[in-house]
């Protein structure tokens, strides 16, 4: 069938900032798709308010909004563009509620646009599971018994009729928030509560529990015609229990006869049939491990970080495809871009296992419930591809970037037995580690079965490691044959892990790995298991002897290194900059080769690159692809602090490390050098020492005076980092860390004088002599706050054009010193009277700001850095140099915050980086640009009103503040030290509450806002029935300037640049 | 567990080099790949691939197991087994046996720890590949093409009756065994069919003399050609009673009514072959596993009309004659392995025979 002649106009929604639950994986899709419409000349409207996304370049889609994602937003945009269509089911769960929102405004019929792709009833059927259980009775497939409760009191009455546990599942929230499994009335009663509060329908599901059952997962696609194709299945190594987004999971299954595959395959395929889908659609099953009895336990009717994953593991572009199947083409008439030649309605064949392990936040939060259950907690995730399971997991653990280069995680060896025991009863984040390290001190299969419920299968095959890394340990390195040698490198063990087992040096692992003239063969990924010959494959290392990489025939062959997992402070924007890279030396005419192991990304996508390797990215992983490719170097700027880790180990391998001085990256990084290198261009930087021990921390800090900015040195998201008052919180902070760092780790630690002022921070592309600084990014929330989770604006409106010249001057000094050939990040703080400006850091890669400074000005900051590396000049490309004018609208980025999903996390604002992505707001003044940022999504720019106002508690007002406070109309109550402070200043409250009565008067929903500094349980009870939640004053006088200028038309993009393009272009004369 | 290694010796001179899984001996035969990723025992058991030296593309074999229900024939008929890494523990509520177990109990040279992707690519390039699996690398496979008498090693000596349990419909069912699976015959039962098994060669009197309500050709191995002195007996009773033809059953079908049938490139072999019903534009993934095909230019359109194609290559995937009630299929609407998208081609068999009440006799 030729696809739907009417349709000539798509909006598409996008899923917006990344939150635990919604992550990159729709960038992914959300890219994916725009192209595929393009294609077949579908004029193409996005909204999406994630500006770190390649899903938002101007090239993806022909009117880009980056709006806040609300009916109010959305229905104006819509009104304006008059799309003929809508295609919900790409912008994860927040692109599915808002398409509903908006269908039962009566936005869509008002203006007849056509919801594209599955139908909104299949949608509701999918989520509403009351629906959806009467359904699945209907057509005969089992599901778990269970009941829709509103009220704790149902849940309990149902609970009453069945046994516990019970699973307590939210109705339409992301990534189960709000969920859990309770063993009795009492924890009952607790989740059941919160799942009502955080559930926009305030209902929830109770759920008889299969706990302990193998854990399926089938990606299914039907078109029009009701033809069915499953693209991949997928089994956790967790049991039922543990949210699939924090379950190992390896495809395809490996432990169900082909009989159960087929008769979950027939059920699959029968449920989409049922409902209807035309798309993607998701399947999670719970098979008995004892029978072939099995119960569906959900369906998710869209795109969802699981067709990311089955996409990645088998090359079947689902989000490709599904855009194709939307504008009404059916599977046969879609062609698989893989192969080139056979079509979209197969089932990818793969020949190798692929195993994602989800990356958690804990190494941050360590003050986080690390246990894993129905409520996701996973920032992100990485996959590994490879010949067999241990090679697999060594290769997934590598990519996860903690340090670890085996199932080796140290501290656990110091638990006793019975810690173990209890610790891998309920599954956490370290429950993979506790198992390695119970087969190696004997414990059987059978044991652990017992204790975990984990299949047989997956504990035999650790099992099987770790008795190899044994008994080569035992061995001793004379003693190892060759083929013990490969069959270590087979399963994928390092050479740093095997030096460790066999007590020899890493050179020496790899001397004679040479001399044995062993290497990694590279396989690739082609969706038919080499049935076919394919045209666009993408590659994964073995130590088979075959290797399929076919020399690229460019000249020039250029190695790009990604960001690997999305983790707090190295989220997706890391991911658009390799991408970016990548792009740009395929303009130059560059073979580009990208090295990443995030499944979830663009930069994963087979067509970004013109060869992509799923690998570590350490220094050995990516030593072996650039030997095999024969590359001229490697590109480390743009892959995060993961890609600049990596630049001092693989230049020691004689790797051509592009562009900055791999010595002048050392300057930046060391203290020491760094303030000499201040000190050398006379650029003031704040006192500070780096100390080697405690004593050492303790004198330094006396000497420079309290308070005291504090961080272990090369961390990223300033994790660890911390303000200290007094010698007091010094030693406090000294302690916990000695008990979590490894000593070896610990030092050396920065020490700073803590200046209280305001942060500016800039980046600039430099070829050595010229630079071109789009703009400069100003901090609302003054320092103290880490850069990533600070609202910024830009450009920033309130820094004279003296403190511009400045800037622009140390940028210029420093740059050219250290001869930076590429991109370049400066942060920035002023004094408290704003006369001097001190360089804070700086970061000699690529930032999150960058997209941002990129979309808004144009200036596409990576093509022209990547251009500067392969040795072009800055003067020639057609940009004014130096810090640029000005573009006459404000662009606001806002840290968003996942504080409800990982409880026990205290979202007060500090030098340590909490948010998980951000957000942007766009406007033609701050405070306009402010509202859209604040309002980013629905329910999330409250306002003051009588009924529910603002609670405050804090320790310092400003002037700005108290301005802003006369402007509220609505109730504003204050603890009493507060209240005081506050009528000092000239400001009265309408009330005066003890934090006992206001944590009450929180909890029965009294507040819209709550900025508190003082008590994280008043925070916490905020967050838990839904207020905005503050604890900066900075950040509260925005929120209520920003409420003034609400009511903001919606504009695109190229809307607001229009006239402006050519601001700070080279004119050209005749 | 020994260890000590073993080889693949191919006419193409590529020696790959593995570890016995089995106890070692020499067998030669056509190298063939699979790409299902499940349903190794289906596989391993399936008369189809007499003769042949089986890859399995998938590489991670044996992970539940093997027992005594999942058979598709009583004796194993392939040449040789070659996998990438075996499970020697598996668990599985159904398993009796580990894959070491199992191929020693059915007597299957098989080779593991060999590049099994390599071996696909050698085979898709040289299409037809002879080999020999051996304990010496320097062995060489005698063998150059497909034994002609392959149908006449797994087909049934005698025939054999079978009783439905349920269902009676009270229809009988006679099967031509050219090599078939066990699932037909289950499939045939399970619709409440009396079912036959008959000797490949068995003759129209005795067919008559059986008194069936319809036929199947069943799947089987080697080049149809080899069989043309039976093609008069498949067309003879083909015309007499409604008949469904299945893989080499189809093929049969074809040539007797003077199709012609080549040689596939590499052959389809694997869970997930797109298969398009022509008269409802619906696409069924199907299980596959031939390694000829009938040519489409061949077939006499004004007698039939080609009811299924391939997506992938276009071949000829089913034909239905235009008057008489023949339909034959060149997938496996049985499975097992792989999908049961076609398992209505069975339904839809049996429920004409209801449809028609009285027998059809010439």
């Amino acid at each position: 069938m030729p696809k739907l002649t009417e349709i000539k106009k798509v909006l598409v929604i996008g899923s917006g900032p990344i939150v635990i639950g919604q992550a990159a994986e729709f960038d992914y899709a959300g890219t994916q798709a725009c192209l595929a419409l393009k294609e077949e000349g579908i004029e193409v409207i996005l909204v999406n308010n994630n500006p770190a996304t390649i899903m938002t370049d101007e090239n993806i889609a022909d009117q880009i909004y980056l709006e806040p994602l609300t009916v109010e937003s959305v229905s104006k945009i819509i009104a304006k563009e008059k799309p003929d269509g809508l295609l919900p089911t790409l912008g994860g769960q927040t692109g599915l509620n808002l398409a509903m929102a908006l269908t039962d405004a009566g936005v869509l019929a008002q203006h007849q646009v056509t919801l594209l792709g599955t139908p909104l009833e299949t949608i509701q059927k999918g989520e509403d599971r009351e629906i959806f259980k009467s359904m699945m009775k209907e057509i005969n497939e089992p599901i778990a018994e269970s009941q829709s409760v509103e009220s704790v009191a149902e849940a309990c009455e149902f609970a009453n009729q069945i046994e516990y546990p019970l699973i307590v599942r939210p109705a339409y929230t992301l990534g189960g928030a709000g969920g859990g499994i309770a063993t009795n009335q009492a924890e009952l009663t607790r989740i059941v509560k919160n799942g009502l509060h955080q559930s926009p329908i305030h209902q929830v599901l109770i759920e008889q529990s299969v706990k302990g059952w193998k854990e399926i997962e089938y990606e299914v696609m039907r078109d029009g015609n009701d033809t069915c194709v499953i693209i991949c299945n997928m089994e956790n190594f967790d049991p039922v229990g543990v949210h699939t987004g924090d379950s190992i999971v390896v495809a395809p299954t490996q432990t169900l006869t082909d009989q159960q595959h087929q008769m979950l395959r027939s059920s699959s395929v029968k449920v989409i049939r049922e409902l209807g889908v035309i798309g993607g659609c998701n399947i999670q099953f719970a098979l008995d491990p004892t029978s072939d009895d099995y119960i569906i336990i959900e369906v998710n009717p869209r795109v969802s970080r699981s067709s990311a994953l089955a996409s990645k593991a088998t090359g079947y572009p689902i989000a490709r495809i599904a855009a194709k199947l939307a504008l009404g083409y059916h599977l046969d008439e879609v062609l698989n871009p893989i192969t080139g030649d056979t079509y979209a309605s197969f089932e990818p064949a793969i020949d190798y296992i692929a195993l994602k392990i989800p990356r958690w936040p804990f190494d941050k939060f360590y003050q986080a419930d690390r246990s894993l259950g129905t409520q996701m907690k996973a920032t992100g995730e990485v996959m590994a591809l490879a010949r067999n399971f241990p090679a697999a997991l060594n290769k997934a653990v590598r990519s996860l970037e903690l340090g670890l280069d085996s199932l080796v995680c140290p501290g656990i060896e110091k638990l006793t037995n019975q810690q173990l025991e209890e610790g891998i009863v309920s599954p956490t984040d370290q429950r993979l580690f506790l198992l390695a390290e119970m087969l190696r001190r004997g414990y059987n299969i059978s044991q652990l079965k017992a204790f975990t419920g984990i299949t047989k299968y997956f504990l035999e095959e650790l099992k099987r490691m770790i008795d190899f890394e044994v008994s080569l340990s035992k061995k001793g390195w004379e003693h190892v044959a060759a083929s013990e040698l490969k069959q270590a490198k087979q399963y994928s063990i390092p050479n740093s892990r095997l030096a460790s087992l066999l007590a020899i040096e890493e050179q020496t692992v790899l001397d004679i790995i040479n001399q044995l003239d062993l290497s990694a063969s590279y396989k690739m990924v082609d969706t038919c298991a080499a049935e076919f010959s394919a045209d666009t494959p993408y590659f994964y290392s073995s130590w088979q002897e075959y290797d399929e990489v076919e020399a690229l025939d460019k000249k020039h062959r250029v190695v790009v290194l990604g960001s690997g997992p999305i983790r707090i402070g190295q989220g997706v924007e890391f991911d658009y900059c390799s991408v970016h890279a990548a792009f740009s030396l395929k303009d130059q005419g560059v073979a580009a080769i990208v090295i990443n192991n995030n499944p979830e990304t663009v930069s994963t996508d087979y067509s970004t690159a013109d060869h992509l390797y799923f690998e570590p990215l350490t220094v050995e992983d990516v030593r072996q692809v650039v030997n095999k490719e024969q590359a001229d170097g490697v590109l480390i700027q743009y892959g995060g602090q993961t890609a600049i880790n990596l630049a001092e180990g693989l230049s020691q391998h004689g790797i051509n490390v592009i562009g900055t001085d791999l010595s002048m990256i050392e300057k930046t990084e060391d203290r020491e050098q760094f303030y000499q290198l201040l000190n050398d261009l006379s650029i003031p930087h704040i006192p500070g020492a780096t100390v080697m021990s405690v004593a050492d921390a303790k004198a330094v800090a006396a000497e420079i005076g309290y308070p005291v900015l504090m961080r272990p040195s090369y961390v990223i998201g300033g994790q660890g980092m911390v303000v200290l008052k007094n010698e007091r919180e010094l030693d406090d902070y000294l302690s916990t860390l000695i008990e979590q760092t490894p000593s070896s780790r610990l030092f050396p630690l920065l020490i700073d004088q803590f200046i209280i002022g305001d942060e500016v921070e800039i980046d600039a592309v430099c070829d050595g002599e010229d630079i071109i600084i789009p703009g400069i990014f100003e901090h609302v929330e003054r320092a103290g706050v880490h850069s990533g989770d600070s609202v910024a604006i830009f450009p920033a409106p309130n820094l004279t054009s003296e403190h511009k010249a400045t800037i622009e001057d140390y940028t210029r000094k420093i740059s050219q010193y250290l001869n930076i050939r590429g991109i370049i990040n400066i942060q920035f703080v002023m004094s408290e009277d704003r006369q001097t400006i001190y360089v804070l850091e700086v970061n000699p890669r690529a930032s999150r700001t960058v997209p941002i400074a990129s979309k808004i000005t144009g200036v596409e900051m990576i093509d022209l850095a990547t251009k500067v590396q392969m040795g072009k000049k800055l003067r020639d490309q057609g940009w004014m140099l130096g810090l640029h004018k000005e573009v006459p609208f404000y662009a606001v980025k806002m840290p968003i915050f996942s504080s409800t999903k990982l409880p026990g996390v205290d979202p007060i604002l500090s030098p340590e980086m909490k948010s998980t992505g951000e957000a942007i707001g766009i406007g033609n003044t701050v405070e306009a640009a402010l509202a859209k940022a604040f309002g980013w999504k629905e329910e999330h720019f409250l306002p003051i009103s009588e009924e529910k106002g603002l609670f405050l508690s804090i320790a310092s007002v400003s002037e700005e503040l108290i301005k802003a406070l006369k402007t509220i109309t609505g109730k504003v109550v204050a603890t009493k030290d507060t209240a005081q402070l506050l009528l000092a200043n000239g400001y009265q409250v309408d009330h005066v509450l003890t934090e006992q009565d206001a944590q009450m008067a929180i909890e029965n929903e009294q507040f819209n806002v709550v900025c508190d500094q003082q008590s994280p349980m008043i925070r916490a009870q905020g967050l838990m029935v839904g207020a905005v939640v503050l604890s900066r004053i900075e950040t509260l006088t925005a929120y209520l300037n920003a409420w003034q200028h609400k009511e903001v038309e919606p504009n695109t993009l190229k809307g607001y640049q229009n006239g402006v393009n050519d601001l700070n272009k080279v004119k050209v004369e005749v | 567990m020994d260890q000590f290694e073993g080889y693949l010796v191919l006419n193409t001179g590529d020696v790959l080099s593995g570890k016995w899984l089995s106890e070692p001996f020499c067998q030669e035969g056509e190298l063939v790949f699979n790409t299902a990723m499940t349903g190794y025992q289906e596989v391993i058991t399936d008369p189809s691939y007499a003769g042949q030296i089986v890859s399995l593309t998938y590489p991670l074999i044996g992970n539940y197991g093997c027992n005594d229900q999942t058979n598709e024939s009583v004796h194993t008929a392939l040449s040789g087994l070659i996998i990438s890494t075996p499970c020697f523990d598996p668990e599985h509520y159904q398993s009796h046996y580990s894959l070491v177990d199992f191929v020693n109990r059915v007597g299957i040279p098989t080779l593991y720890d060999i590049d099994t992707r390599a071996l696909t690519k050698i085979i898709r390039e040289h299409g037809e590949v002879y080999g020999k699996i051996t304990t010496d690398p320097n062995d060489q496979p005698v063998q150059m093409s497909v034994d002609p008498e392959l149908v006449k090693h797994v087909s049934v000596k005698e025939s054999v009756y079978y009783s439905p349990q349920a269902n009676l419909l009270e229809k009988h069912v006679v099967v031509f065994d050219y090599g078939h699976k066990q699932s037909i015959v289950d499939a045939l039962l399970k619709a409440g069919c009396e079912v036959t098994v008959v000797p490949y060669d068995t003759s129209y009197l005795t067919i008559q003399s059986l008194d069936p309500d319809a036929v199947i050709f069943s799947n089987g191995p080697g080049d149809p050609a080899s069989l043309s002195a039976f093609l008069p007996t498949v067309k003879a009773v083909a015309e007499t009673y409604p008949t469904l033809g299945i893989c080499l059953g189809h093929q049969l079908i074809a040539l007797a009514f003077g199709g012609k049938t080549s040689r596939l490139p590499y052959g389809h072999r694997g869970s997930n072959h797109p298969v398009k019903d022509l008269a409802t534009g619906k696409v069924m993934i199907t299980s596959q596993n031939h390694g000829y095909v009938v040519k489409e230019t061949t077939i006499d359109q004004s007698q039939w009309c080609i009811s299924h194609l391939n997506v992938n290559d276009q071949s000829v995937e089913g034909l239905r004659h235009k008057t008489k009630a023949i339909q034959t299929v060149q997938f496996h609407p049985e499975a097992h392995p792989g999908p049961v998208d076609t398992h209505h081609i069975f339904a839809d068999f049996v429920e004409s025979l209801c449809l028609k009440g009285a027998k059809q006799h010439a």
